[in-house]
């Protein structure tokens, strides 16, 4: 047996038979041709052939899998159609060169020039241009293109490059998985594998060089990995991985359209983490009910000036009219010195997570504060917005930004501009000072959302990217529990909502904690809903209180952590 | 001759789908469509040369329309850029 590791570009385990399907080699003469007009118009037929077969194509990716993927094909066509390409085919096949050589070394230039781009993305679109290349050729030289729909059942279909035009032809009975030597997460071969939900794994050359027809092979998409020949002790192995996966999906898909509640009954929100408002679709699809965190620090990165009100006010308003009627929780802008955004003018600084960032740098800068609270202000006449204010450490902080609102609020009014007049103002608690201060902070603020990564950093005085001291940082410390517990205390006392839009809201071992704490609000990334929603339908207020008593009677972290891994349930 | 300016707002900026509407849209006119970013001249009706532009999210892109239809081109684009250009 022989193993092989790759990119794990689409989830799930496949276990079948290699099938290597290579694109036919496609060979042609080159020839000097003395009637370029008679040979134009053979390439305007081959082009015309293209097109036609391309957007049967598309149809079939459009039935199968959905429209945006069949616009991958679309894409083609246009790049077939494109002018700087059959300009410069044509002007070669006028100085004597025939069709196929016309279209191979133009297309070439046009690969060669895609590959070299410093952009992922982009070089992906190599791809795009040597699938339309070789399809094209195939017309040309009349050469049959390989068959994929006719492939045996328990395949696993082995290639070079997965084309977009190859994906089109899968049929989801017969292959089970997809291996392949190039390509990466963001090429169309990987978003259509997802989507037709065909485990894959890409860019594993060794892999494919190694395998011939018929070979049994494993397929790992959640892992990347590749097993070749595997022994029957193996093959059990995986399938009952396998059988563990699909069960998981399908256990966790009945948990799609159910409360949020603990085995006794008590409800609590589940909430999803965002970075811009695309991803509130997802957080929609996986039925989560609100944003418990939409960072905006997209809106401000990679662009050479600040996003203005207008697109501030669009991506606001277009995250909470995904969730349809769920609340958003937006972050104000969190940056500072370690991050690369030119025009805001931050220098570099010995220390940036001690300096000037987040709440503290927005406070300084009306002109880019002032248009993100306005934005957001417009946005709530269309929705539950609701404003956080990271980096919170007193309660001036917070006193001051509802002084700025409560400024633009009176502006919009004046301009007769629609807003929610009972906007909620809350506070991300991150740190020590905001722990400690939290019974302050709670009489001003109108709910509290805890950021473990940061509070946990903060309180340990540990940089996690450090490895040298990366051992401190962790949530199962005693001093960052006590914070935890103290900070929803301090919530429940002046009777506002506590929320955790860190990735501790996911762990299982500390949702049992959060859920004897009192925590009202768990705010998770998409993909962690549905299983946060079946851990925590699995506690009672009563065994997790027992637990919590237990592990808060420990002083060390490697009791506790041991503690709450042993009674951890999933 | 009509030149006016754009803010790209889409996620992933002037990727293969959008490129795609653009180039075939503007390819239906007479008038040259030229994109003026990051210092070069890019062949608004030409896919490839759009894609290869890596026009991002939130770059600012300067459009000349030059010819006998460029009002209606300059129109076009406009309803374009107005839709988010389908993403």
């Amino acid at each position: 047996m022989n193993k092989f590791n790759g990119i794990g570009a689409s989830g799930g385990i496949a276990i079948g038979n290699a099938a290597i399907v290579k694109e036919a080699v496609i060979s042609y003469e080159k020839k000097v041709i003395d009637n370029p007009e008679q040979e134009i118009k053979r390439l305007e037929a081959a082009f015309a052939r293209f097109k036609e077969k391309t957007e049967k194509m598309a149809l079939s990716i459009e039935e199968k899998v959905g429209e945006k993927e069949a616009e991958i094909l679309r894409g083609h066509i246009a790049i077939a159609f494109d002018p700087a390409l059959s300009d410069e085919i044509n002007k070669l096949i006028k100085s004597g060169k025939c069709a196929e050589e016309a279209v191979d070394s133009v297309c070439e230039q046009f690969i060669a020039m895609f590959a070299s781009i410093p952009d992922e993305m982009m070089r992906q679109r190599a791809t795009d241009i040597s699938d339309v290349k070789t399809r094209l050729l195939q017309i040309l030289t009349d050469n049959e293109p390989v068959d994929i729909s006719g492939l045996a059942p328990n395949t696993i279909l082995v290639a070079d490059d997965l084309t977009p035009s190859m994906t089109a032809g899968i049929d989801k009975e017969n292959v089970l998985g997809i291996l392949t030597k190039t390509g990466g997460k963001t090429s169309h071969s990987a978003i259509l594998a997802r989507a037709l939900e065909i485990p894959a794994v890409l860019s594993a050359p060794d892999a494919v060089e190694a395998l011939t027809d018929g070979v049994a092979v494993i397929v790992d998409g959640e892992k990347g990995e590749v097993l070749i020949n595997p022994d029957e002790q193996t093959i059990e192995k995986y399938k009952k991985l396998r059988e563990e996966y699909t069960q998981a999906k399908k256990e966790l898909s009945k948990f799609i359209g159910r409360k949020t509640q603990t085995a006794d009954g008590e409800s609590v929100m589940l909430f999803g983490n965002i970075g811009n408002p695309e991803e509130a679709k997802s957080v929609k699809s996986f039925d989560g009910e609100g944003v418990g965190l939409f960072r905006t620090e997209f809106l401000f990165m990679g662009n050479s000036s600040a996003p203005t009100e207008q697109e501030q006010f669009e991506a606001y308003k277009a995250a909470v009219e995904a969730l349809d009627g769920g609340s958003v929780i937006i972050r104000t802008l969190d940056v500072g010195g370690d991050k690369e955004i030119p025009y805001l003018g931050l220098e570099k600084e010995e220390n940036p997570f001690l300096g000037y960032r987040a709440v503290r740098f927005c406070l300084n800068r009306d002109d880019i504060y002032n248009t993100q609270l306005r934005a957001l202000l417009r946005a709530s006449a269309y929705g539950d917005i609701k404003i956080m204010i990271p980096l919170v450490t007193c309660v001036d902080e917070l006193l001051a930004v509802k002084k700025k609102l409560f400024t633009l609020k009176s502006e919009l009014d004046s301009e007769g501009i629609p807003y929610n007049k009972d906007i909620e103002v809350g506070v991300m608690i991150e740190t020590p000072a905001a722990c400690v201060s939290a019974d302050i902070l709670a009489k001003e603020a109108d709910f509290f959302s805890i950021g473990t990564n940061d509070l946990t950093q903060y309180t340990m005085a540990v940089d996690r990217g450090n490895a040298k001291v990366a051992y401190l940082y962790s949530e199962y410390n005693i001093a960052v529990l006590r914070s935890i517990k103290r900070i929803i205390e301090c919530a429940k006392k002046e009777g506002i909502v506590c929320g955790m839009c860190g990735e501790a809201a996911a762990d299982p071992n500390l949702i049992p904690l959060l859920i004897s704490f009192g925590l009202d609000e768990f705010s998770v990334s998409a993909t962690s809903i549905l299983k946060t929603r079946k851990i925590i339908s699995l506690w009672s207020k009563y065994d997790a209180d027992e637990l919590a008593n237990k592990a808060l009677s420990l002083t060390r972290e490697s009791e506790i952590s041991a503690l709450l891994k042993a009674n951890a349930r999933k | 001759m009509i030149t006016k300016s754009y803010k790209i707002v889409n996620e992933q900026g002037l990727h293969m789908r959008p490129a795609g509407l653009v180039a075939a849209e503007l390819g239906k006119f007479q008038s040259e469509v030229t994109i003026k970013f990051n210092g070069n001249d890019v062949n608004a009706k030409s896919i490839m040369n759009l894609m290869a532009a890596c026009i991002k999210c939130g770059s600012e892109i300067e459009i000349i329309f030059n010819g006998s239809d460029e009002q209606q081109a300059s129109e076009k684009f406009e309803e374009l850029y107005a839709n988010n250009f389908g993403d």
